[in-house]
């Protein structure tokens, strides 16, 4: 992981130098592909651009974007609050976990999207129907990370606490929930990544609202420049929301192996 | 060595089956107050099954581990044990300081007072420095010496020790082991200390109990009069040391280890 790094710093000053490189690189393809009007009915980035502009400068974007995220955040929040709360006793439990896991593998294998029908039913197309949607999508990360950090509990600390006596709650505080603390973080990362994805999808499909419904919309009007600025703000909210995460997450776990700044 | 007093520390006719397998032979032996005694087995003798039943973190399956004269239960408050794997031992989401002060939390102590244990547990080792650093900015042998502070701000007395300097270069082992003596006169632990090395066994204890055969059983407890203060090179040279240390080596290489049941 770091000598890759430090390979690819070395050689191209910094990776996110380079990255930017081939991300200019590849618009510079696209624009030339598009303007030769190789691609059918594909845009130029600068149309694509000045689609973006348009829907900003008309102020057009904030509402979806309002409901985009809100319904993102709220059936994250579900996810991460539920994923945690189901997942301890079942990972402390090896009893509990026996008699769950086929349960969970089952249920967390159907994608969330074939139950658009269900729910839309249930709750019509507003943002409950998207979040419970994202919920029942991004949840079993949380559990499954959540059971994985709980069993991970070192059997030489937990003997530690044993000798010390150290009482039931400080055993959680200090032992069960650190060592599940860097599990919970990959499972609320991947369900952030879930959450948006099923959300986005959602209102689509559905349709209901947000930046899903733009991008449907757009679609039918022809409005295809503005239909890309859409898919695009998609496509940046997810590597916005990844990498705010990844500050939290190198914020919290500051002791972990990963993301320690001193060798040991 | 005729004890009038109650031992701090007894195993009396430990024995421990792991399914069929019998681990432990009806192991008997005593520490006194201020005794430092070495218990030396060649590995897979079941050294670490007998420190799990004398700290009470395991059960045995017949005889009792008493302190005090009480046969115990449950891991007492009377005895702290210093495990092998301080990386693991340590929990590196916590600073050095906060790592000692965790057994500390059942005590209604005042902030002040649980400080005042914290400071002086770690002079106690030599680590004043080192209170606000993780475990793991720190070496390995600073890393165990935190672990003994943590065991000593928990004041027990009776230190049991497992293999503790296993995992380190043999300069800071000499200096760990001689950093247990020191803390054996300053503060009048008992310490019992479980170990596969002679040289470390003899130079430690006041008394050493060799474990052989399977299931292990004591198959000799032998006198260290070495006196109390030792040091790496003149007591290593001495003739009586390297005599003990001949005879203990020689016990361990007869004892029938496969043959035996």
């Amino acid at each position: 992981m770091v000598p890759a790094r430090r390979l690819l710093a070395g050689r191209w000053g910094s990776p996110l130098a380079a990255q930017l490189a081939v991300v200019a690189v590849l618009l510079v393809i696209w624009q030339i592909t598009a303007g030769l009007g190789q691609l059918g009915a594909v845009p130029t980035p600068v149309e694509v651009g000045r689609a973006l502009l348009a829907i900003f400068a008309s102020g057009a974007v904030w509402e979806p974007l309002g409901t985009t995220l809100a319904g993102w955040a709220i059936s994250l929040l579900l996810a991460v609050v539920v994923g945690i709360v189901v997942g301890f006793p079942l990972g402390t439990s090896r009893l509990a976990y026996r008699l769950s896991v086929f349960t969970l593998d089952f249920l967390r294998t159907i994608p969330a999207l074939v139950l658009v029908p269900l729910v839309v039913l249930l709750y019509g197309s507003g943002l409950e129907s998207t979040i419970l949607l994202a919920f029942l999508g991004a949840v079993w990360a949380v559990i499954m990370q959540t059971i994985y950090g709980a069993r991970d509990v070192d059997p030489t600390a937990l003997q530690t606490f044993m000798s010390f006596r150290v009482r039931r709650w400080d055993t959680v505080r200090f032992l069960l929930v650190p060592t599940a603390l860097p599990y919970i973080a990959t499972g609320v990362r991947l369900a952030a990544a879930i959450c948006l994805l099923v959300t986005i999808s959602a209102q689509v499909v559905i349709p209901a609202g947000g930046l899903g419904e733009q991008i449907l919309t757009a679609q039918l009007g022809g409005a295809v420049p503005t239909m890309y600025a859409y898919i695009f703000l998609c496509g940046a909210l997810g590597v916005g929301a990844n990498a705010a995460f990844g500050k939290l997450e190198a914020k919290a776990l500051a002791w972990h192996p990963s993301h320690r700044k001193v060798a040991a | 060595m005729q004890a009038t007093k109650t031992p701090v520390l007894e195993a009396v006719n430990i024995s421990k089956s792991y399914g069929e397998k019998q681990v432990l032979a009806d192991v008997s032996f005593s520490a006194e107050e201020g005794e430092f005694v070495c218990i030396v087995g060649p590995s897979g003798t079941g050294k670490t099954t007998l420190l799990r039943t004398l700290s009470a973190l395991g059960t045995a399956n017949s005889g009792e581990v008493r302190v005090n004269g009480t046969a115990i239960t449950r891991p007492p408050a009377e005895v702290s044990v210093v495990f092998q794997d301080y990386s693991r031992s340590l929990m590196p989401w916590m600073r050095v300081g906060k790592n000692i002060e965790l057994p500390l939390r059942r005590y209604k102590l005042s902030p002040a007072e649980r400080a005042t244990r914290v400071t002086e547990a770690l002079r106690d080792v030599g680590l004043e420095h080192a209170k606000d650093l993780y475990p793991w900015e720190m070496s390995g042998g600073m890393q165990q010496r935190a672990a003994i502070a943590r065991s000593l701000a928990y004041r027990p007395q009776v230190l049991i020790m497992d293999e503790p300097f296993a995992s380190v270069d043999a300069q800071t082992r000499a200096d760990l082991e001689d950093l247990m003596l020191d803390i054996r006169a300053r503060l009048g632990v008992t310490i019992v200390l479980v170990t596969h090395d002679i040289e470390e066994a003899v130079y430690l204890g006041d008394k050493v109990i060799v474990l052989s055969g399977r299931p292990a059983s004591v198959s000799a407890t032998v006198d260290v009069p070495l006196g109390r203060t030792r040091d790496q090179i003149s007591t290593k040279s001495r003739p009586d040391y390297l005599e003990l240390r001949a005879k203990i080596h020689a016990m361990i290489m007869q004892s029938p280890s496969s043959v035996s049941g």
